[in-house]
């Protein structure tokens, strides 16, 4: 049997990384075990002519579509919004967009404020820390003085505003709406090692440059020369208790399909709001027959995706195109509740610049300004270079039919059953949407946009995976305390966007990264009496 | 137990589902002397097409079966205004199946050099030269500045 490790991480994302760095100064045994594989910056699409086309082929986002050896499948036919995720070492951060807002202070206290879902046992102050250690390890660009933020450091310049951000800021100006030089994930200096970013323009296909900040660059380089190992191509099944109903360790398959075992003293999951139920409620044994850490039955319950929408117009003159990263300024003019609005809660605009040639054809022969046959070329040089809009990030709210379960019949490659999604709208969500697109379409007019075209939910955009284990103070009504420890397992911890308890309106990597860094910082205070 | 396997090269299309494509795509975008273009059935073109299908390869099977049934038989043996009419029902009725003809064709399409050099592309990939934008003026937010906080303090 495998040498039992001090610290057993599975998963080796935004939060796996994360944890593993801030726990390495404990000098701790410390071992990740990662299903995927590193990620060469000379395999990324944009080293290539080929580079739209990959992104829908072993790039793209969909784990069902993509099928690379380290994926798994994911039913997710009984939703409207399908899952977006990567599976190797930096996990979702390896493909997302850079687009890297925190969560607000209002966001932690949504049941006070407005009287929906729970608060938060943590909050924003508590976090703070957190968060702006995390810009640094993460080398976060953005501008100082955003009115919709407490003050916060910006730790690199932010991202050039180009063409699209003046057109678009104009029209937020003349409408007096909120807008501002949004928090992004991306070098705009050479910094700790990353090469400057170089608007390559094609950021959610990997960064060829290493300019963004995916975990594989930014805290895995830290942590492995602090020690910690991590080991690639070991798909995690199960995590085992022992006869006192600690965690034992955990169950996995190496790249050869060969099965180990591996013990350790502390388990923490970082498989975010998917793979980590997956695991638990694979985890099944006499003492947890529903699942690992599932007495609250909440494992699996409450996901929240946020519901997308997309509102796009075309201009007259030339804009950024497909150069530049996609994002560069956002709008919380609508974030805040205003029940005049029809909803609680709200959204975020993300201002994004053009396509690439191939994606301009899709999406505008798909939307009808760009025609088969005659016409065709003319009318697509009347759109190429040419588009700009936003997409709303809207606030999920949970509700406890939305589920990640076990699928009764399908299985990943090495027989572990996959996750199936469960997920209606909500006609909060529903109102939020329509308000945003109404709102956006504002937008794009005052900014002189022509053809605009809008949909909503976007059906692939499931990128933030949150609240499936949910953390609380009631054991009864949450799966983790405050401090990220599985009520029912006091060696098991996660650490991932299955803890959240609302998802907000913002990208969640940020606030993923900070909860991790405060449990880390959590374990660490109370490493004497930590089973306690 | 339904076990997912990872996926493997696509068998190739028989000799009808080729001609039948090269058709679509000559539907789709046809040549330009305007522009100076070559449409999405060029030789070349149409050939980057087929070896290009990888993930779509049975959904673009399933596509082209879809036009034999509009068209009462062989879409690729119909005459031209048979061909024509079969599209157009695909394109109204079946919007997922014509996005996959129109992504295969497309994502080849719009990176052959002809094509590039006559949208004033250079003929590279994005890495290693990267590309210019704008710096821009951020005094442009000083009157979102002046509005002050729009966050909600909390108790």
């Amino acid at each position: 049997m495998a040498e039992a490790v001090d610290v057993l991480i599975i998963g080796a994302g935004a939060s796996g990384a994360a944890v593993a760095w801030s726990l390495a100064d404990t000098r701790m045994r410390i071992l990740c075990l990662e299903q995927g594989d590193w990620v060469k910056s000379s395999e990324y699409p944009s080293n290539g002519r080929d580079w739209e086309e990959r992104q829908f082929g072993d790039f793209s986002t969909s784990p069902n579509r993509r099928r690379n050896a380290a994926d798994y499948p994911i039913d997710d036919s009984d939703s409207p919004i399908k899952v977006v995720n990567f599976n190797g070492v930096g996990g979702g951060t390896i493909l997302y967009a850079g687009h890297f807002p925190r969560m607000h202070p209002s966001d932690f206290r949504v049941r006070t404020l407005d009287g929906v879902a729970d608060d938060w046992p943590v909050d924003y102050a508590m976090l703070e820390p957190y968060f702006a250690l995390n810009d640094r390890m993460m080398g976060i660009a953005s501008l100082a003085g955003d009115p919709a933020y407490p003050p916060k450091e910006a730790v690199l310049p932010p991202l050039p505003l180009g063409r699209t951000g003046t057109t678009l800021g104009r029209a937020m100006n003349r409408l007096g709406w909120h807008w501002w030089a949004a928090d992004s994930a991306m070098a705009t200096r050479d910094y700790e090692g990353r090469a400057r970013c170089i608007n390559l323009g094609h950021c959610i296909a990997g960064c060829a440059q290493g300019a963004k900040a995916s975990t594989d660059l930014t805290y895995w380089p830290h942590a492995i020369r602090q020690r910690v190992e991590l080991r690639t191509r070991c798909r995690v099944r199960e995590i085992t208790v022992n006869e006192h109903g600690m965690a034992a360790g955990a169950v996995y398959y190496d790249g050869e399909g060969v099965e180990h075992f591996q013990p350790a003293e502390v388990v923490i999951l970082a498989c975010n709001g998917v793979g980590t139920p997956r695991i638990l409620l694979n985890s099944v044994s006499g003492r947890f027959p529903n699942g690992l850490a599932n007495t609250s039955g909440l494992v699996g319950k409450n996901l929240m995706f946020h519901p997308y929408s997309s509102i796009r117009g075309y201009f007259d003159e030339p804009l950024d195109g497909y150069r530049g990263p996609h994002i560069g300024t956002w709008s919380q003019q609508f974030y805040e509740t205003d029940r005049s609005r029809g909803f609680v809660r709200g959204y975020t605009y993300q201002f994004v610049r053009g396509q690439g040639p191939v994606l301009t054809a899709m999406t505008g022969m798909a939307s009808g300004p760009i025609p088969w046959g005659e016409g065709h070329h003319a009318a697509y040089r009347q759109l190429f270079d040419r588009s700009a809009g936003m997409v709303a990030i809207c606030e999920d709210l949970p509700e406890q039919h939305n589920t990640v379960t076990l699928h009764p019949q399908l299985k990943d490659a090495n027989g572990i059953p996959a996750p199936k999604i469960t997920y209606r709208l909500s006609e909060n969500s529903q109102r939020m949407l329509e308000h945003s697109i109404a709102r956006g379409v504002e937008i794009l007019q005052a900014a002189g946009a022509r053809d605009i075209v809008t949909e909503a939910p976007l059906p692939n955009a499931g990128w933030h995976l949150m609240g499936t284990a949910r953390m609380g103070t009631d054991p009864g009504r949450s799966v983790v305390n405050s401090w990220g420890r599985s009520h029912d397992v006091k060696n098991l911890f996660i650490v991932d966007g299955s803890i959240f308890v609302t998802s907000g309106g913002v990208n969640p990597t940020a606030t993923i990264q900070a909860l991790a860094l405060h449990v880390a910082d959590s374990i660490k205070q109370r490493l004497a009496n930590l089973f306690d | 137990m339904s076990q997912w396997i990872p996926v493997t090269s696509p068998a190739p299309l028989q000799d009808g589902q080729r001609r039948a494509l090269r058709r679509i795509a000559a539907l789709m975008v046809p040549p330009s002397e305007e522009h100076g273009v070559p449409g999405a059935a060029d030789e070349a073109i149409f050939a980057d097409i087929v070896g290009s299908l990888g993930r779509d390869a049975d959904a673009v099977r399933t596509a082209l079966h879809r036009l034999d049934e509009l068209a009462g038989g062989p879409f690729a043996d119909c005459a031209d205004d048979a061909q024509r009419a079969a599209a157009l029902l695909l394109r109204e009725g079946d919007a997922a199946l014509t996005a996959v003809l129109v992504a295969v064709v497309v994502r080849c399409y719009y990176r052959d050099d002809r094509v590039m050099r006559s949208l004033g592309m250079e003929l590279r990939p994005p890495y290693p030269k990267g590309f210019e934008v704008e710096q821009g003026d951020w005094s442009l937010l000083e009157p979102v500045r002046a509005r002050g906080r729009v966050y909600r303090e909390v108790p």
